[in-house]
């Protein structure tokens, strides 16, 4: 095992949101009635059931309750044990599935003030990420624009799969936002099941699900790079969160080839994906799709060619490794400070912000 | 990849310098609109030039995204008689077979009648295609072999297209398309891989189709550049439910072949169903054993579009992952993205690995050993 050092930042870690009882204080009063006259149930997506074993690991998860639900259990399982300096919070609750704007709109609202309130203001190693929508663009700019006020918020958070592959134009002025006011652009895994969670339809299983989250970040990836997402926003940084990153070398090699065969289709890409995915795409560490042997994993770092891709994560409370096994082994000290310091200092610059109290409009 | 031959004359004598090789993926065009007519009631021509061959997108004729040359293929393999490229046996022995000293060429028709919505013309158009590759190609010509195209969204008449070609030499394999009504390890899907098991047939499993599903799991992309890598990931899926539904296990005999949608996936998302089966494996209690033991032992992919990285070493190390007895040399003949035989594989390679890339594993798994 490789030992994390201290000061890291963990760049993925998922509070959750109790029940959808919970953001009631959070909505306004027409929201307020909606939720609870029509019956709403609580919004639990199928990429991530309460009870599934890869929602939690077994010793993590609680007597009662979702797991990831107290913050207590966080300070004690993650934050104090991997001695990190900062966690970024992305919260993994399935308001992205409902169809409507405005009340997906209304739900993204309850579930940022939610979790400035209830879990920044508790914790100041804690930092936030602006969950949105993309039923409306619009929306999801006034929402990213109110919520960047407060400085520990330091990215915008997508889901990996939605409506439309994440480089289509209509989805550029997001881009846009994030890059004016310093917020990287994190894409989790998870689906608003809006299409077919596969690319071939759908599957029979919760397992089917679950391994199709690779394929999607590997054709979001597709599509950003040859639509020209950072041809226009240079400076954007990207992060593919709980996305793997063992297929990455094998898949740039094959849009390599094909942006060289095809360059006539999309003349603006003027840099090659490589080029591209080392100025701005990042991916969390966790998890790691690779034979758990040290000799394996660093050629699989050397195909990268590049030490700075990776950023550290511990994807609590969800089910990668074993009791501080955090680090695959084999890394070399330098390659642990790049992933658990430079990296994510790198990819979020409002983590040096300073942080006033009662940040929060 | 085009290469201007026409104007110069070939080497004396290249066949009996070249190592023979398996093409594992030639694509056998019709010169004509109406070539199939032979095999095709009568019924069927007339709806044929009124109605068309509607597939799940709605496109009348063409893919939906356009490809990046005509008929997706090579500029210079258009026939000196006419007719689209790959449409003549004598113009590819000429371009293609001979040069290459290909020993076992594999024929993978498109554009045929997978996918389309109307079941009982799939089901005569794909017939149809299956009497033609015999007549046109391996009926003239040895090295050629054929594939059992088979009208898959509908299982039980697929099978009996199956069982009617079983035992005849002229085919080496049952045909499906990656991109389906439904992932291919879908119950409906298992006639077929129960007919091909009993024929003693592995499953070739091209990239391309419409199945009506968005070609990426976020929806439909913009670009063919997109569709083109995508092949890799919906492959990718279309593996997993092969797995995960527990084909390999219901039908012990049976092999597979991942064919033009690359390989340089195949040791992450081994790996990746390895991980989450510890996990999960209570909800597929029908997959037994973990992915990573079906996949080494009942699926090979065919080498085309040829994984290409900047340091040689990391494509050896790749293949060392996936086992060199896994993979089926290919070119793509007569499409654009060929690969060229003398340019695939970096030095270093042992004679014995060479052997089996190029030769030896193809002529194992059809049985031609």
């Amino acid at each position: 095992m490789t030992a994390p050092i201290a000061g890291g930042v963990d760049c993925d870690v998922h509070p959750a949101v109790p029940h959808l009882t919970s953001l009631l204080p959070y909505l306004n009063d027409y929201w307020r009635d909606q939720v609870t006259t029509r019956g709403m149930t609580d919004l639990i997506s199928q990429s991530y059931p309460t009870c599934s074993p890869i929602s939690s690991r077994p010793d993590w998860r609680p007597a009662q309750g979702k797991p990831g639900s107290n913050l207590d259990d966080m300070r004690a399982q993650a934050l104090d044990r991997f001695q990190v300096s900062h966690a970024i919070c992305n919260p993994l609750y399935g308001v992205q599935m409902v169809f409507s704007e405005d009340m997906a709109d209304a739900l993204c609202r309850a579930l940022n003030d939610w979790l400035a309130k209830e879990w920044l203001d508790r914790e100041p190693r804690l930092r936030g990420s602006i969950v949105v929508s993309l039923q409306s663009v619009e929306k999801a700019i006034a929402e990213i624009e109110r919520c960047a006020r407060d400085p520990r918020f330091v990215q915008v958070l997508l889901l990996v799969t939605g409506d439309m592959p994440l480089g289509k134009r209509a989805y550029w002025p997001i881009y846009a936002a994030a890059e004016r006011l310093g917020l990287a652009v994190g894409i989790h895994a998870g689906s608003a099941y809006h299409n077919p969670p596969t690319s071939v339809g759908w599957g029979s299983y919760h397992i089917e699900d679950c391994v199709a989250q690779a394929q999607a970040f590997q054709t979001q990836l597709t599509s950003l790079i040859v639509e020209g997402v950072f041809v226009r926003h240079p400076t954007l940084k990207m992060v593919m969160l709980e996305s793997g990153f063992t297929w990455l070398p094998p898949f740039l090699w094959r849009l390599h080839k094909f942006w060289r065969g095809l360059r006539m289709e999309t003349p603006w890409v003027d840099r090659a994906p490589l080029e591209i995915v080392r100025s701005n795409i990042r991916f969390s560490l966790q998890p790691i799709d690779a034979p758990p042997d040290p000799v394996t994993l660093n050629r699989l770092f050397d195909h990268m060619q590049s030490d700075e891709l990776l950023l550290f994560s511990s994807d609590y409370p969800h089910w990668q490794f074993e009791g501080d096994a955090v680090l695959p082994e084999g890394l070399s000290d330098d390659l642990v400070k790049k992933i658990m310091i430079d990296n994510p200092h790198a990819t979020y610059p409002r983590l040096k912000v300073p942080v006033a109290k009662e940040t929060m409009p | 990849m085009n290469i201007q031959v026409r104007e110069r004359p070939e080497p004396a004598s290249p066949v009996a310098v070249k190592t023979a090789i398996a093409d594992c993926d030639i694509h056998p065009a019709r010169a004509t609109p109406t070539e199939l007519y032979p095999w095709l009631a009568r019924r069927w021509h007339a709806h044929l030039e009124t109605i068309g061959a509607p597939a799940y997108h709605g496109m009348m004729g063409g893919p939906p995204y356009p490809k990046a040359q005509p008929n997706a293929s090579r500029r210079d393999a258009y026939p000196p008689e006419g007719g689209p490229q790959g449409s003549s046996l004598s113009f590819m022995q000429a371009q293609h077979l001979d040069p290459n000293n290909v020993a076992l060429g594999v024929l993978n028709p498109l554009g045929t009648g997978q996918g389309l919505r109307n079941h009982d013309l799939a089901t005569a158009l794909c017939s149809a295609i299956n009497d033609w590759q015999v007549a046109k190609w391996t009926s003239q010509e040895p090295r050629l072999k054929a594939s059992i195209v088979v009208a898959n969204e509908d299982g039980p008449t697929a099978a009996a297209e199956i069982r009617k070609r079983a035992g005849d030499k002229n085919f080496v394999q049952v045909l499906l398309l990656s991109r389906n009504v439904e992932p291919l390890g879908q119950r409906r899907y298992w006639p077929i891989y129960e007919a091909a098991e009993q024929a003693g047939l592995p499953v070739g499993i091209h990239a391309f189709g419409y199945g009506g599903n968005p070609v990426t799991a976020s929806g439909w992309p913009s670009y063919y550049i997109e569709e083109m890598v995508g092949h890799s990931q919906c492959q990718q899926s279309a593996l997993a439910s092969l797995v995960l539904e527990g084909v390999f296990e219901r039908f012990p005999k049976l092999n597979m072949i991942m064919i033009e949608a690359g390989f340089g996936w195949a040791p992450s998302l081994v790996w990746r169903l390895d991980k989450v089966w510890q996990r999960l494996k209570s909800e597929v209690p029908h997959v037994k054993r973990p992915p990573s033991e079906y996949i080494s032992e009942r699926v090979w992919w065919t080498t085309q579009p040829m994984e290409d990285p900047e340091k040689r070493e990391h494509l050896l190390e790749l293949i060392d992952w996936i086992g060199w007895d896994r993979l089926l040399f290919a070119t793509d003949y007569p499409h654009w993205d060929y690969d060229d035989p003398s340019r695939v594989l970096p030095a270093g390679v042992s004679d014995a690995n060479r052997e089996a890339f190029y030769l030896g594993n193809a002529l194992q798994l059809y049985g031609l050993a």
